[in-house]
């Protein structure tokens, strides 16, 4: 860079705040986010398959509204099979790794995410031939007094592994069906300070989760700690005529919650909803 | 652009007064606050925001929150041998909130006792590190581990300490406001510390349970008492007056959003349409209304 660059770009610095916030890094996406999980392949950014939506501002950094809209059908000869979150500025980026199929009838889906600062919020598709897209959206976490957890973990605990299935009212054969699924879990991240550490021992979340419909599977997901306490889904499904709704999860508890290389698994819950013809 | 820079130059004027040496006003005898500013806390106020203060008896000082950055804490410190030479026994955090509890270090010496609600270690555990992190990112606070004093005495249901010549009862709350928020009554001048259980002004903040908030408030309005002190606001002296506009904008979130429930909305939808008859009455509401709606919908979906 030469010097008269070098002073340009300092005179922005000084006078446009807003500038340089607009303009985040995107080093750890770079760096190594991008190098762990899609290594040497190639990612078209784009809003054409999916585009992700969430507030600019997130007013409750432990609860964050995250959307997925998928822009394109799911047939049998092209369709979304995989799609992945990530925070880049999480101390463990990986969000979730959601699966696909056809009979998902709409690859959207909804979620509730923790943000720990100002950060990327990325979500990359798979397609059926392998093409990788990506899109992503600035998220702003503020309010410095609620930490990324849930308000009131007791309450959390005490329910843990209770599951509630909300349907649209209009549940149509033939047509993509959007379903709700609300899990009871306080998924504690394990981020405590090492100074006081006999109240919350270890990360313990849901890390494992299939919905299947008439035992065909509608979404199948692996998942991490920065998804909200009481993890809560969007997502369709294909109602033939009636049939059961069901879903299946599993908790997991990690030595640290920046690694998952030491960890031991929990228990498994399962709940089914019926739809009537 | 013109606005936020008039904004900029009114908090930095508070900014340079919460510097300087600390106000405080006695509300009862012997029971002396520092009123908050109703602002964000920022890069230019550090974090001072809350009310905070001391209460004096025969032996010995009692601080009520100590201060929403180290400098508040060594200011309040300074009030307090300004008006009396009594030393300081313990030091009260009424919940885990940086705006209450960052002056903690000002005071961490021998003979001073640190109390809290039974969840407050474990609050401070859980979101310690968060917090040191936000504090250098948006109060420009340089804070470590060491600035994260958990309480010596941990209260379960009640306390009694004595000040010399005069009681202090102190009550951990069932999950309201926080899930560790301890109030604080002073027999002698029947003065209950509410802290952040009771809001004026300033938008009330839900970061526990909107429920337990107004069950809380339901059992608290039945009780008489001639001066109670908010969190954030001024002195209440017409109890149970003082917490009807609070009362009411929680009413008012719990009704719309178990009807936005019922109707099988989204917790996207409820934050854009839940709440906002009451945007007028209260300052600082579009930097917490929503948080509020977003807690309370992920709560009272589970009921
Ligand atoms: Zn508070």
């Amino acid at each position: 860079m030469n010097i008269y660059l070098q002073k340009i770009t300092l005179l922005l610095l000084l006078i446009s705040p807003l500038l340089v916030s607009a303009a985040i890094d995107e080093s750890s996406w770079k760096n190594a986010i991008k190098k762990q999980y899609y290594a040497g392949k190639t990612i078209q950014e784009s809003n054409d398959i999916i585009e992700i939506k969430a507030p600019y501002r997130a007013e409750a950094p432990a609860l964050v509204p995250l959307k997925i809209i998928s822009k394109i059908a799911q047939t049998k000869n092209r369709y979304i099979k995989k799609i992945v979150v990530f925070v880049d500025k999480n101390p463990f980026p990986f969000v979730g790794e959601f699966e696909f199929t056809p009979e998902s009838g709409k690859a959207d889906l909804a979620m509730r995410i923790r943000v720990n600062t100002y950060s990327y919020v990325r979500a990359i598709a798979e397609m059926n031939d392998g093409k990788l897209y990506m899109s992503k959206k600035i998220v702003k976490a503020s309010g410095g007094c609620s930490a990324p957890l849930g308000a009131d973990l007791d309450a959390a605990m005490k329910r843990l592994g209770q599951m509630k299935f909300k349907l649209g009212n209009a549940v149509k054969e033939g047509k993509p069906a959007m379903a709700q699924l609300l899990i009871s879990h306080p998924n504690i991240t394990g981020m405590q300070m090492d100074q006081v550490t006999r109240f919350i021992k270890k990360s313990h979340f849901v890390d494992q989760l299939k919905v299947t419909f008439d035992d065909k599977p509608v979404l199948t997901a692996k998942i991490d700690i920065a998804i909200s306490s009481d993890p809560n889904f969007r997502f369709y499904f294909m109602p033939k005529k009636g049939g059961v709704l069901k879903a299946e999860f599993t908790d997991v508890f990690c030595e640290t919650p920046t690694s998952r290389d030491v960890c031991t698994k929990g228990k498994s819950y399962s709940s089914s909803y019926m739809i009537k013809p | 652009m013109k606005n936020q820079c008039c904004l900029f130059f009114v908090l930095a004027f508070h900014g340079l007064i919460a510097q300087s040496e600390m106000t405080v006003s006695e509300v009862a005898p012997g029971i002396y606050v520092h009123f908050g500013q109703h602002q964000l806390p920022d890069k230019v106020n550090h974090g001072a925001v809350a009310n905070i203060g001391f209460i004096v008896g025969d032996t010995c000082v009692a601080v009520i929150d100590s201060g929403g950055n180290p400098d508040q804490g060594y200011a309040l410190k300074a009030a307090i041998k300004r008006i009396t030479d009594k030393p300081v026994c313990y030091v009260i955090n009424t919940h885990v909130h940086p705006d209450h509890i960052y002056g903690n270090i000002a005071f961490k010496e021998k003979g001073v006792k640190f109390i809290g609600h039974k969840k407050l270690a474990r609050a401070m555990s859980a979101r310690g590190n968060y917090y040191i992190a936000k504090a250098a990112e948006q109060l420009d606070l340089k804070l470590t581990a060491a600035h994260i004093i958990p309480p010596d005495r941990l209260v379960k249901n009640h306390l009694a300490i004595d000040l010399g010549g005069r009681r202090l009862i102190l009550t951990a709350q069932p999950t309201a406001h926080s899930d560790n928020d301890l109030t604080v009554f002073d027999k002698k001048t029947d003065t209950l510390w509410l802290s952040d259980l009771l809001f004026l002004d300033h938008l009330p903040v839900i970061d526990g349970s909107l429920k337990g908030w107004l069950e809380v408030m339901q059992k608290l309005q039945k009780q008489k008492f001639t001066t109670v002190i908010p969190g954030h606001g001024a002195v209440v002296t017409d109890w149970p007056n003082g917490l009807t506009a609070q009362k009411t904008y929680l009413q008012v979130l719990l009704t719309e959003i178990r009807e936005m429930i019922v109707k099988g909305r989204f917790l996207e939808e409820a934050i854009e349409q839940v709440g906002y008859s009451e945007k007028d009455k209260w300052q600082l509401f579009d930097q917490f209304h929503k948080r509020n709606v977003t807690t309370a919908f992920a709560e009272l979906e589970w009921e």
